[in-house]
């Protein structure tokens, strides 16, 4: 039942092109592919492992930076370029995960919201490099040998795979010794470290491959918007990615998914059908909705 | 190995809660510290494993280094991934065989599976293992946890008050486990209240008050022992 439900999902995934003609509807999916891969980075440390990211936005403004300079300034290919945005915000993360993790809990919180603040402010003030407020346009669309990706449905075809990449990074690690080891840090950190898992190594590595695949979010949105300026950092994007998380089900590898797919669609929703005024309030009146009745998140109310 | 303690004295203050204890645990032997209120038993404890520096003495196991294991569970992981989680020393992949190198990783998975699967049978609870450690009764729980630390292969296990809070049957079950896991050539040693679990289990039980040594040698010698019987009921016999 499971499998034919997947396969029929793969199916839909690999044919949606043909059947949203729209480009305005093929956009919100690809948002929310990106999104996706964004909050999936994000459930692997708070989900998984318990701590939370308040900065993850930094990671992504990393990836995203990164990806469009090398691309822009060096003229590397989006093919190389694509690799070490994701492997700018993995030594990012492991910075970070050094330097906050011994201390864990809202520690580390803090140090992520302000490292996200210190980077902000670094995108905007180093002219030379990012040339600030203004950002950067121009950010190249990726080519495959003869072919652009410019068009949407060709980019679509690029998230789906990022997509897929992320989630089964994150469901080889999870169902490993090493998701165990997060999941046993999370649950009962003294009894954890007492049958030999080593917290600060275990916590580290899961902020490296979450900031990595933060990065991977970050190059994609920066070809497929064709502009980075600093407004990747806002701490907005962090709170939609932890509303995704939650939403969806912290702790589950399909949650982030879903929460990214209902959090993208939902404010296009609320806008094409109600004035601004009411759309916030909508939107806050189904979140408050959802914490209260799924507080556990959608995948696992309904899919477990 | 034996374990051996020797002088372990430990000071509150100006309080000894440990004055000079010294003796053996015989290697494959059920060993039981037992006591009054206040007698030192969890202070010994707790210095045997390293928990709690002593002022004085020394304990030895072979060159082993004791390791102290919390004893409590993964409260939202099933018993079997509880089990599995005991094992992590086992297992040997890295991130980089788990993002690549599958059939290995398989491998050594199904392979830790299997032992865990052997584990929560052993402790039986083969009948639970998917089910949540925390929506287990707590006589089962502490099962789990006892899953969990023979996951680490000990050569010897320390149980503080394993029995505490069970139900008669459920101290049925886990003193058979215990004798259980000494056959299988671990060596327990015991920290209890309940005498009818002391007596009908160890070996040697070895009786402290005040802080000393005041009785050791099987468990009908020990009842019979004057200075037990004085010790935990003025005259008598030393029931609890």
């Amino acid at each position: 039942m499971r499998r034919a439900a997947g396969i029929l999902l793969a199916l839909a995934a690999l044919t949606l092109p043909l059947w949203i003609a729209n480009a305005y509807f093929l956009h919100v999916v690809i948002m929310a592919g990106i999104f996706g891969v964004l909050a999936s980075s994000l459930n692997l440390l708070l989900g998984y492992t318990g701590q939370l990211s308040l900065g993850h936005a930094a990671f992504f403004g990393i990836g995203a930076y990164a990806s469009a300079l090398l691309t822009l300034r060096w003229e590397w290919s989006f093919w190389l370029a694509l690799p070490a945005a994701v492997l700018a915000a993995g030594i990012a993360g492991w910075a970070i995960g050094r330097l906050a993790l011994k201390l864990r809990g809202a520690y580390f919180v803090l140090v992520t919201i302000s490292f996200a603040g210190v980077i902000a402010l670094i995108s905007i003030n180093w002219m030379d490099l990012t040339n600030g407020p203004l950002g950067l346009p121009g950010v190249p669309a990726p080519e495959l040998g003869p072919w652009s990706l410019r068009t949407k449905s060709a980019y679509y075809y690029l998230v789906l795979a990022a997509v897929a990449l992320a989630y089964e990074v994150c469901r080889r690690l999870v169902d490993s010794r090493i998701g165990r080891a997060f999941v046993a840090l999370r649950e009962n950190e003294a009894l954890a470290e007492s049958v030999g898992v080593d917290g600060t190594r275990y916590l580290v590595l899961a902020a490296v491959v979450s900031a990595g695949l933060a990065g991977l979010a970050g190059s994609l949105y920066a070809h497929y918007t064709r502009f980075v300026s600093p407004e990747v950092f806002l701490f907005t994007y962090t709170v939609t990615m932890v509303i995704m998380v939650v939403a969806g089900g912290k702790g589950t590898l399909a949650g982030p998914l879903v929460g990214a797919v209902l959090f993208t669609v939902l404010p296009e929703a609320l806008r094409a059908a109600t004035s601004w005024q009411w759309q916030m309030l909508a939107y806050g009146l189904i979140l408050v909705v959802l914490v209260f009745f799924l507080p556990r998140g959608i995948v696992p109310t309904f899919f477990r | 190995m034996t374990l051996s303690v020797r002088d372990l004295t430990v000071q509150f203050g100006g309080v000894a809660a440990l004055g000079g204890v010294s003796f053996d645990v015989r290697p494959g032997s059920i060993t039981s510290l037992i006591g009054p209120n206040g007698a030192g038993k969890t202070t010994a404890f707790n210095a045997i494993t390293g928990y709690l520096r002593p002022s004085r003495g020394r304990v030895s196991y072979g060159d082993a280094v004791l390791t102290f294991q919390k004893t409590s569970v993964f409260p939202t992981l099933s018993v079997l991934d509880n089990v599995l989680t005991g094992l992590h020393l086992r297992g040997r992949a890295e991130v980089w065989s788990v993002l690549a190198a599958r059939r290995r990783v398989r491998a050594e998975e199904s392979a830790l599976r299997r032992e865990a699967e052997t584990i929560v049978a052993f402790v039986g609870l083969a009948h639970r293992r998917r089910d949540v450690a925390s929506a287990l009764p707590y006589g089962e729980q502490r099962l789990v946890e006892l899953g969990v630390a023979l996951a680490a292969r000990p050569s010897i296990l320390l149980l503080d008050e394993p029995a505490a809070g069970m139900t008669g049957a459920e101290k049925d079950v886990i003193g058979g486990l215990i004798r259980s896991i000494r056959d299988r050539g671990v060596t327990v040693l015991l920290v209890e209240h309940d005498m009818r679990v002391v007596m009908g289990l160890s070996d040697t039980v070895i009786v402290l008050d005040h802080g000393a040594v005041i009785a050791e040698g099987t468990p009908a010698v020990v009842q019979s022992h004057p200075d037990v019987i004085r010790a935990y009921l003025g005259t008598g016999r030393a029931e609890d």
